[in-house]
């Protein structure tokens, strides 16, 4: 809210408080000026040959690019196989790491057990990995769908033991004294307690795929978002490379949207979320 | 005559070198309702969590049916679940959600099924926390400060109606409490414990329903105050028990508020 204390000491100060969705709107507009005035810039560099077809392709040809690779069906080919990359390793992380989360979350021993190795694992940065994985798993699929899985195994497990770990006590105590058995304790308090932290972690790991994923297909792959990357670099096809890049920007904020969604769907509960749909 | 229904003897609780229980003895028979008064730190919450079965005793014996049920000074409800399934929780058989109803109307909540605690008032979080013990049909119900996180008029409401739930289902109650006023109009009789002493255990045999205006109520509640040991010193000047430890002086000062 940007109202000034000199507004605030005005006696008209209720008539302002009318005022703000307003200016926010305005500002919210505004905040679209900026990009699209770069992106003129772009065009106009390009068009004037400031800017070199070596160095940059412009707009307009990026979305020219854009409209022939998806005629000839090519985009959407690549766009499908690296969305089922993501889709297998992310289903993969979700087993392993929810399931490590709750034996390491629920249990003292399994805490001991997976919790270390787990906490020492997840410092290694996964892209040093890449070598590995070719030397146990080949060129195929297996290396890169491993990659997603290691990549986004991390932040699930890490959410959902430390959700698990801070749901509040005495809601469990509670559940003793109304003598739920331990299935309905876990299913009934400790998983949709664990579950507000648990999603910050499942949108996390979402993000990390992508960005595994770019680097794991420009290794051996005949397909994918990566793979045609690469293709365009050794052909020098600067404009398909922007699409390429386009596609990781669009695909974030489609990620995002669909957690968002999800998070309003499952914690329909919260207040926060309460209030805004009232 | 029958058993009582709780029996708790030479009942002792040591936390490392402090003894929060010493030596306690208790009864309470079936039905009846009991008060225990104590200030912050006396060892009321130990005993109550011990009857519960959340606490284990380190000597003595504790006889208490399995059929108890707590409501705490929070209400405790699961944020993610609505009133009723907060009520239905744990309960087994097809009729859990009808049952899990009519005890939210019988306390008052019949307009508030689906809400998310929430959106509920704290008179109203509260009263569900009543509906969930009561559903199960509780031998003994352990009440811990139920209503002292309530504004005063909610609270008077509230004394109204766990007076008429415990003359419906007659459950033996444990009524932990630091307001005077409150075990004066609720209970059958008004136990004082002290430092882990059970050290004063009065009946009050007022007729019901209680008030202040009630001859004998004054007497009572000087009685009961000087069995906790506010002495006529405190009552007359609030500083007097200033140099009290922090959470022990606002206890104070509230007893000597009631009075």
């Amino acid at each position: 809210m940007q109202i000034t204390a000199p507004a605030l000491l005005d006696d008209r100060a209720s008539a302002l408080s009318i005022a703000p969705p307003q200016k926010r709107r305005s500002r919210q507009w505004l905040r679209a000026l900026s990009p699209l005035g770069l992106l003129a810039l772009w065009q106009i560099g390009c068009s004037s040959g400031w800017i070199s077809d070596q160095t940059l392709a412009a707009p307009s040809q990026v979305i020219r690019s854009f409209i022939e690779l998806t005629a000839d069906g090519a985009l959407q080919h690549h766009l499908l196989v690296s969305l089922g990359r993501v889709a297998k390793g992310m289903s993969i992380a979700l087993l392993v790491g929810g399931s490590l989360a709750l034996l390491a979350g629920l249990s003292r021993t399994g805490e001991y057990v997976i919790d270390a190795p787990m906490q020492m694992l997840r410092t290694l940065p996964v892209l040093a990995l890449i070598p590995f994985f070719i030397i146990w798993f080949g060129i195929g699929e297996t290396p890169k769908v491993a990659l997603v899985a290691v990549a986004a195994v991390f932040p699930i497990y890490l959410t959902l033991y430390s959700g698990i770990r801070g749901v509040d006590p005495k809601l469990v105590e509670l559940s003793k004294i109304i003598g739920l058995p331990r299935s309905a304790l876990i299913w009934h308090v400790i998983l949709p307690g664990a579950l507000p932290t648990a999603l910050v972690g499942v949108r996390y790991s979402l993000g990390i795929s992508w960005l595994i994923l770019v680097a794991a297909e420009q290794v051996n792959a005949s397909s994918g978002i990566g793979s045609m990357m690469n293709d365009a670099r050794d052909f020098l096809r600067i404009d398909i490379l922007v699409v390429g890049l386009l596609i990781y920007a669009i695909l974030g904020l489609v990620v995002d949207i669909f957690v968002r969604w999800l998070e309003r769907r499952l914690l329909s509960w919260r207040p926060s979320f309460i209030n805004a749909a009232a | 005559m029958n058993a009582p229904l709780v029996n708790v003897h030479s009942l002792s609780r040591r936390f490392g070198p402090t003894l929060a229980l010493d030596n306690v003895d208790l009864s309470i028979e079936s039905g009846e309702f009991v008060a225990l008064l104590g200030r912050s730190g006396s060892g009321k919450s130990t005993l109550l969590r011990t009857l519960a079965g959340l606490d284990a005793p380190s000597a003595g014996t504790v006889q208490v049916p399995t059929e108890r049920m707590v409501v705490f000074q929070e209400p405790r409800l699961l944020p993610w679940k609505t009133t009723t399934q907060n009520v239905a929780l744990g309960l087994n058989g097809r009729d859990a959600r009808s049952q899990a109803r009519s005890a939210l109307a019988e306390v008052g909540l019949e307009h508030r099924l689906e809400a998310y605690p929430a959106t509920l008032s704290g008179g109203e979080a509260q009263r569900t926390a009543l509906a969930r013990a009561l559903v199960r049909e509780p031998k003994l119900l352990l009440l811990d400060e139920p209503f002292a996180a309530l504004d005063a008029l909610t609270r008077m409401r509230m004394h109204g109606l766990i007076e008429s739930l415990w003359k419906r289902h007659r459950p033996s109650v444990l009524l932990i409490t630091h307001d005077v006023d409150e075990a004066i109009v609720l209970a059958d009789r008004a136990l004082v414990i002290e430092g882990g002493r059970m050290v004063a255990s009065i009946p009050i045999e007022l007729s019901r329903p209680r008030d202040l205006s009630q001859t004998g109520f004054i007497a009572l509640r000087r009685q009961l105050l000087s069995a906790i040991g506010v002495t006529d010193a405190e009552l007359r000047s609030p500083a007097a028990v200033n140099p009290h430890a922090d959470a022990e002086s606002t206890e104070s000062r509230h007893l000597i508020a009631m009075a």
